[in-house]
């Protein structure tokens, strides 16, 4: 399903082509304005559509399993940290999704590369390094015991 | 310098009726053009198009009151203040050149239509007017063109590879600041002012003339696609898109802007 862009929509600020993994949004010479050079080389990730902030990237379902006139459409909110979806059948029907994408702030999450070098006497351990504390597992690893299994899984 | 009239001091080579009509030529221009790209790509055909799909798969059929509303924030938000883009910088460069370009032209024309000789004087304020609108366009082109305009270091070309999409800026760019330089040196008497404005003069001609090629004509569409998207929120159609997420919004932002040249 490769995607296109709304040219009257795109204000070709390059979110798009920044963040495409397959390198194959780019800035048309025309208009400045982004398009895909590549449509069979679009592996449909929907990074860009998500990435763009004037929702002027769609994507065109191939007709062999996408029936004509059916829409798949995607809204990512940031700062609410959702990302909507919105599937319309060519048969009217129509199906709404809303998902979290994360549950704390942008950047609040330390990277790997922000905590302290492993000491030589943590290679020792049983333990990856930051763990326990990288996995949020002070308390020891996490057991499920019988009693909170459900009743027919045991 | 900023006080005076550079096409009076022209006149005593140029007569003003030459004057007056290259400016009515540039509009003819311009108008032509537009119309040509219109038909040409279709884009009315496009707009109307959009506008009645829209209105057939709404939700919810729109009064006249509220479309005279929606298009009067589309003026105000989308057209007056270039509430389209994104990005901050962008904005303000795109509002320093589009407010320049409409205060140089507008001077520029009451200057050579009012004023085009030094018999009749020219009120200072102008010619004042006439720099400011030349200079708020440098500012914001040239800001625009060596800082923001839109290409990736990913892609990597020449920061001063020049393509077709180029050709508005770069002719609004020459013949923006040509003609300051000519005025600057026709006030200051210096050498090469006639051959300066004659620059200025091929610069202002490619700029109007190239509107079939060029993006000269995204003032005119842009406020129509700006209406439409409006309009498609507006009945519930939302061009398909999923409404805003009933959450608040708490978790800030992490997105950075491409980078550029």
């Amino acid at each position: 399903m490769p995607t296109f862009v709304y040219m009257t929509r795109c204000d070709g600020c390059g979110q798009c082509v920044d963040i495409c993994p397959s390198d194959i949004m780019h800035i048309d010479k025309t208009y400045r304005r982004a398009y895909n050079i590549e449509p069979n080389m679009c592996w449909e990730c929907y990074s860009c559509v998500k990435a763009c902030p004037q929702n002027a990237i769609d994507v065109r379902g191939y007709a062999d399993f996408a029936p004509l006139g059916h829409s798949v459409r995607v809204l990512r909110e940031e700062a609410k940290a959702t990302i909507s979806w919105r599937l319309k059948f060519r048969d009217g029907r129509e199906k709404n999704f809303v998902s979290p994408i994360r549950t704390t702030p942008w950047g609040s999450i330390k990277g790997p590369a922000e905590y302290d070098a492993p000491r030589p006497e943590d290679f020792a351990k049983q333990e990856l390094a930051h763990e326990p504390e990288g996995l949020n597992i002070e308390g020891g690893l996490p057991t499920l015991r019988p009693g909170q299994l459900k009743q027919g899984v045991v | 310098m900023f006080t005076s009239n550079p096409f009076a001091g022209l006149s005593a080579s140029i007569p003003p009726a030459a004057m007056q009509t290259y400016v009515v030529i540039m509009i003819v221009l311009v108008a032509a053009g537009t119309l040509f790209d219109v038909v040409h790509k279709g884009s009315a055909k496009y707009f109307f198009d959009s506008w009645r799909k829209s209105k057939s798969k709404g939700a919810k059929q729109l009064g006249g009151g509220e479309l005279v509303s929606i298009a009067m924030k589309t003026g105000l938000v989308d057209f007056l203040a270039s509430g389209e883009f994104c990005n901050a910088p962008r904005r303000v460069a795109h509002l320093l050149t589009m407010y320049g370009f409409v205060i140089y032209v507008v001077t520029t024309a009451v200057m050579v239509f009012g004023f085009p000789t030094p018999a009749t004087l020219t009120p200072a304020i102008l010619p004042q007017l006439w720099w400011l609108g030349g200079l708020m366009v440098c500012l914001g082109g040239y800001w625009f063109w060596f800082f923001i305009r839109v290409d990736v270091l990913a892609e990597g070309h020449s920061p001063f590879r020049v393509v077709r999409a180029d050709l508005f800026i770069l002719s609004l760019l020459a013949s923006v600041t040509l003609g300051l330089i000519w005025a600057f040196l026709q006030t200051k008497g210096g050498s090469g002012a006639g051959v300066l404005f004659g620059l200025y003069i091929i610069a202002t001609t490619v700029l109007f003339g190239s509107v079939p090629w060029s993006k000269f004509a995204h003032m005119f569409f842009k406020p129509a696609a700006a209406f439409e998207k409006r309009v498609s929120n507006a009945n519930g159609s939302r061009s398909n898109l999923p409404g805003p997420a009933d959450k608040p919004e708490q978790f800030g932002t992490a997105r950075q802007q491409p980078r550029h040249y």
